[in-house]
């Protein structure tokens, strides 16, 4: 290997440069591979959590649905007592 | 109160980025061109680091695990995942940048009777093999303890393996660590700049995956409380991931 280094010069910038260029795009491939796959994420949440409000909301709406129609039926059963 | 996995989020973001600049401006402005390899060597300032901060961060997943085995805490569960599995995109940035440089360096994309590539290679794969082991294992309290001793018993090994390749014969791999005064003061300066930034860019990462993965066990524990009240909770799928059960509001828990 060190007779290998030995017979090796450095490479001029237009050989070396795509090399380098290209462990540096690795690394900012990787770091924006990540940040798409958390967006995905974050979408799938964002989802899940629009349909627990509106799962909540017509809960919510139900319930005050009882609770109006529960004095009406009080007050039709009151003349009748 | 629940544990907040995002707090200091922001700052930790903004520090990245702004340390990661600086690096790359130090990298492509500064630092002189090293007298061997010419601009090749700029790889260097980001192959380095990306292998340290990945065999640190398998060491930190073995420092976790130790902390669930003591605690029975699931969140040191959590993050020894987390760490092990952020080390292992930092591994695949490792290997992929070392082949660059060893193609441009040596005209090879990999070397095999280099130790110091092989014995990193052999390392990953061993932790290749932690995502299947968790999913091989069904119930969650015994693949986390398995998940742990894995984790343990694999981190120990970094460091001796580490020693032993360096206790071998010395080739032509560059060596960084307990050297680093050979360096010129500029190349000292920002390979240190880089390794913080490569540094902060794990944290960072791993801080997002963990609030990503906290909050999506609230939202599953709402969804279920949701349906107790009317209909029982479908069972969970089969998962690689640690899971992680939200304290109901009234009980304390710490923070991530």
């Amino acid at each position: 290997m060190a007779a290998l280094l030995a017979v090796s010069p450095a490479l001029p910038l237009h050989t070396a440069g795509k090399y380098v260029a290209g462990a540096y795009v690795v690394l900012f491939a990787l770091v924006l591979i990540y940040v798409a796959i958390m967006a995905i994420r974050m979408s799938r949440i964002e989802r899940d959590l629009g349909e627990l409000l509106s799962e909540a909301a017509a809960r919510e709406e139900d319930a005050r649905g009882v609770s109006t129609d529960a004095p009406a039926a009080v007050e039709s059963r009151e003349p009748v007592a | 109160m629940h544990p907040m996995y995002g707090k200091g989020l922001r700052a930790l973001s903004i520090a990245t980025v702004a340390t990661m600049s600086v690096g790359l401006a130090l990298v492509f402005f500064y630092a002189p061109l090293e007298e061997e390899q010419g601009f090749l060597q700029k790889i260097f300032y980001v192959h380095v680091p990306l292998a340290i901060v990945s065999l640190a961060g398998f060491v930190l997943g073995g420092v976790f695990a130790i902390a669930h085995l003591r605690t029975r805490d699931q969140r040191w569960d959590m993050r020894s995942y987390v760490a092990i599995h952020m080390s292992l995109i930092f591994g695949v940035g490792t290997l992929i940048t070392g082949s660059i440089w060893a193609k441009g360096s040596w005209g090879h994309w990999w070397v095999w009777d280099e130790p110091t590539l092989v014995s990193y290679l052999i390392v990953f794969l061993l932790y290749v093999t932690y995502q299947p082991l968790r999913f091989a294992i069904e119930d969650p309290e015994r693949q986390a303890r398995y998940a742990s001793v894995f984790a343990i018993t694999a981190g120990a090994f970094v460091p001796l393996n580490f020693m032993a390749v360096r206790l071998s014969t010395a080739y032509v791999h560059p060596r960084v660590l307990g050297s680093t005064s050979n360096l010129p003061a500029p190349m000292a300066l920002t390979f240190l700049v880089c390794l913080v930034g490569i540094a902060l860019l794990y944290t960072t990462l791993c801080k997002y995956e963990l609030t990503a993965k906290h909050t999506r066990a609230q939202v599953r524990a709402l969804r279920r409380r949701l349906a107790g009240e009317s209909e029982r909770a479908p069972e969970r799928s089969r998962t690689a991931a640690p899971r992680l059960t939200t304290p109901h509001p009234s009980v304390g828990g710490g923070h991530g």
